[in-house]
């Protein structure tokens, strides 16, 4: 009983895990149909910015929660303005720009921090259950990531700004006319999906550490979250996340996390030949 | 007529061009350079295949890095378990065309569009960099062939006269064989491409629709083109397995598959000459960065590919092939570069 308490426990942190590394590439692919290739160094980045500021003395809630999805976010908008913004209705060219500005950012992150791991002690301690302990941390991934997905489903819904994007991404040219600025909805949206990168990437750091080169730990995880999921951003992350992260967990507690990872990507490779347009391609079309 | 003569004029001039550079260079070189020289034609084999699929095909694969690792170590593993190093050579080329062919049948037979297919090969290569890393220690053999996990397979024998493994193939000799092989790849991709199956593959290339329209079945020909691509691919690797005699996961990594898409935009796609041009610039860059401790390589890479992407993309080769025509200059050199470009 307790063993089957731990172990839906450590399912639903891989759910959360995975749709929280994969929402910003979900918002910035689904709204702008720009596929960012740079996503895992945006993580990469929001960790590095946890980390520095952790180690300048500021509280790690505030580092990993608000530093983090701030600088990120400011480093998109720029990286929007500067690149982004020329490529838009060419998709294959935007892949490899974001494919070299994802090279760059590993280059700099090189340059600037070096090739080591760096670190910070996750806060919280451990959780009992039964005979087994848990890591507190892995709760609070999840009550992150639900926020994080409750706050989205608000914005879009009910604020302003949300209309106004949702309204651009659906016919940019009559937003215009009704006096939108559709470049500067963009680049609010390429920073929020950049924010919500840098985020996970903070959230995550305490867990993984930090390197250079670990966004191709996140970026393949990603994308074919947001694939799988298809055309409804937070309805189609939300159930590629499931999908996968119990696929990835049942076969990691069968196997090895590796065989884990082959089965995600199998997995993902069948539902694509069977349902090209994603889960929520054929299933639930009517959702966010 | 004249089109026709002028075409077959400048694939001539590009093999002599070929067997002049490969028996003269040998001569002007010195031994150090031959062997990174010798990376160079392999790697330039590699950029082939992808120009190939990418430049003709219209495929964006991203993974194809995972066809050349493939291919390297099914070689590998073959020739430690053999002896002999005919039908390693052999499955070199068939593991990765076959694996190449299934992972091409899910996703176009699925008819996934080229964005989703170029994230979907990324995720494979890295998928591969992962699983075998993964297999150090005693119980992932093959044979006789440990897989070593990250830290590779060292000590891969090199090839050998067919049927004698007592006659192995030297530096020098493997220098010739990939020279020989490129040029033959290249001739042969020219050939294929003037064939009714090249002439197909580049119209569904141009509009896929009207091509299946008139009764071709794009599927199956961009299938076949991929598997092709994959099949060359690792031949490259095989080649690549002899040159450093060392086969690791870090041929399925992500800077690899970017070395190669860099190779092909920068020469140009819809060309053949374009991803060979690309390969050995940037392998050269690539050099000359690994030696000083300034800049981060991955920076200029970078920084390069964006730049192409925005600046210049059509590549290298078909914006001086333009230039030439325009000139009306050059008879032999311009039809080198006389394809047309992807849209």
């Amino acid at each position: 009983m307790d063993l089957l308490v731990v172990l839906s426990f450590e399912a639903l942190k891989a759910v959360a895990s995975l749709a929280l590394i994969s929402v910003g590439l979900a918002i910035i692919f689904g709204m702008m149909r720009v596929i960012n290739l740079a996503h895992g160094e945006f993580l990469m980045l929001g960790g590095y910015a946890a980390i520095v500021a952790t180690k300048a003395g500021i509280n790690i809630w505030i580092a990993t929660l608000l530093v983090s999805p701030l600088v990120v976010g400011v480093i998109g908008v720029v990286i929007e303005r500067t690149i982004i913004r020329f490529l838009y209705g060419r998709p294959r060219d935007t892949m490899l720009a974001t494919w070299g500005l994802s090279l760059l950012l590993v280059g700099l992150a090189t340059t600037i921090f070096g090739n080591t791991t760096e670190g910070i002690s996750a806060p919280a301690g451990s959780l009992q259950i039964g005979d087994y302990r848990i890591a507190a941390y892995s709760l609070i991934i999840i009550v992150i990531a639900i926020a994080v997905f409750a706050a989205i489903w608000a914005v879009f819904r009910f604020t302003r700004y949300g209309l106004i994007a949702r309204s651009t991404m659906q016919n940019a040219d009559m937003a215009a006319a009704l006096g939108v600025n559709p470049s500067r909805v963009y680049a609010v949206t390429f920073g929020v999906g950049a924010g919500l990168a840098g985020l996970a990437g903070g959230v995550m750091a305490p867990i993984t550490g930090i390197v250079p080169t670990i966004g191709a730990a996140y970026v393949a995880k990603a994308f074919i979250t947001v694939i799988g999921g298809g055309p409804a951003i937070l309805a189609g992350t939300v159930s590629a996340s499931v999908m996968f992260g119990a696929i990835d967990q049942i076969i990691t507690y069968l196997s090895t996390p590796v065989i884990g990872e082959v089965a995600l990507l199998a997995a993902a490779v069948v539902l694509l030949r069977f349902m090209p347009q994603g889960i929520t391609g054929r299933f639930f079309r009517r959702a966010a | 007529m004249t089109a026709n003569w002028q075409g077959n004029g400048g694939l001539v001039a590009a093999t002599v061009l070929g067997l002049v550079l490969l028996l003269a260079l040998p001569q002007i070189v010195d031994p150090v350079m031959m062997i990174e020289l010798t990376s160079y034609v392999i790697m330039a084999i590699l950029a082939l295949s992808l120009g190939l699929i990418w430049g003709y095909g219209g495929i964006l694969c991203f993974g194809q890095s995972a066809f050349f690792g493939i291919g390297a170590y099914a070689y590998a593993i073959a020739v430690i378990n053999f002896g002999d190093s005919t039908i390693p050579l052999l499955l070199s080329i068939i593991v990765p065309g076959l694996f190449a062919a299934l992972l091409g049948y899910f996703l176009f037979y699925a008819r996934i569009t080229d964005v989703y297919f170029g994230v979907i090969t990324l995720t494979v290569t890295l998928i591969l960099y992962k699983v075998m890393g993964a297999t150090s220690g005693s119980q992932y053999v093959i044979g006789a062939a440990p897989l070593g996990g990250y830290n590779g397979i060292p000590a891969v024998p090199p090839l050998n006269f067919p049927g004698r493994p007592e006659l192995a193939l030297s530096f020098d000799g493997l220098f010739y064989l990939s020279g020989v092989t490129l040029l033959a790849v290249y001739v042969g991709l020219r050939l294929m491409l003037k064939s009714r199956f090249g002439q197909v593959v580049v119209a569904i290339r141009e509009n896929e629709r009207r091509a299946e329209l008139l009764g071709y079945d794009a599927r199956f020909y961009k299938l076949a083109t991929f598997a092709i691509g994959g099949a060359i691919a690792g031949l490259a690797g095989c080649l690549f397995a002899n040159w450093g005699m060392f086969i690791s996961p870090d041929v399925f990594g992500l800077a690899q598959s970017a070395q190669v898409i860099i190779w092909v935009i920068v020469g140009g796609t819809g060309t053949l000459l374009g991803p060979i041009v690309g390969c050995f610039a940037i392998q050269w860059i690539a050099t000359k960065l690994g030696a000083q401790q300034l800049l981060n390589a991955n920076l200029v890479l970078g920084t390069i590919l964006i730049g192409f992407v925005l600046l210049v993309p059509k590549g290298v080769v078909p914006t001086i092939g333009d230039a030439l025509r325009r000139l009306k200059f050059c008879p032999y050199v311009a039809p080198l570069v006389e394809q047309r470009r992807v849209p």
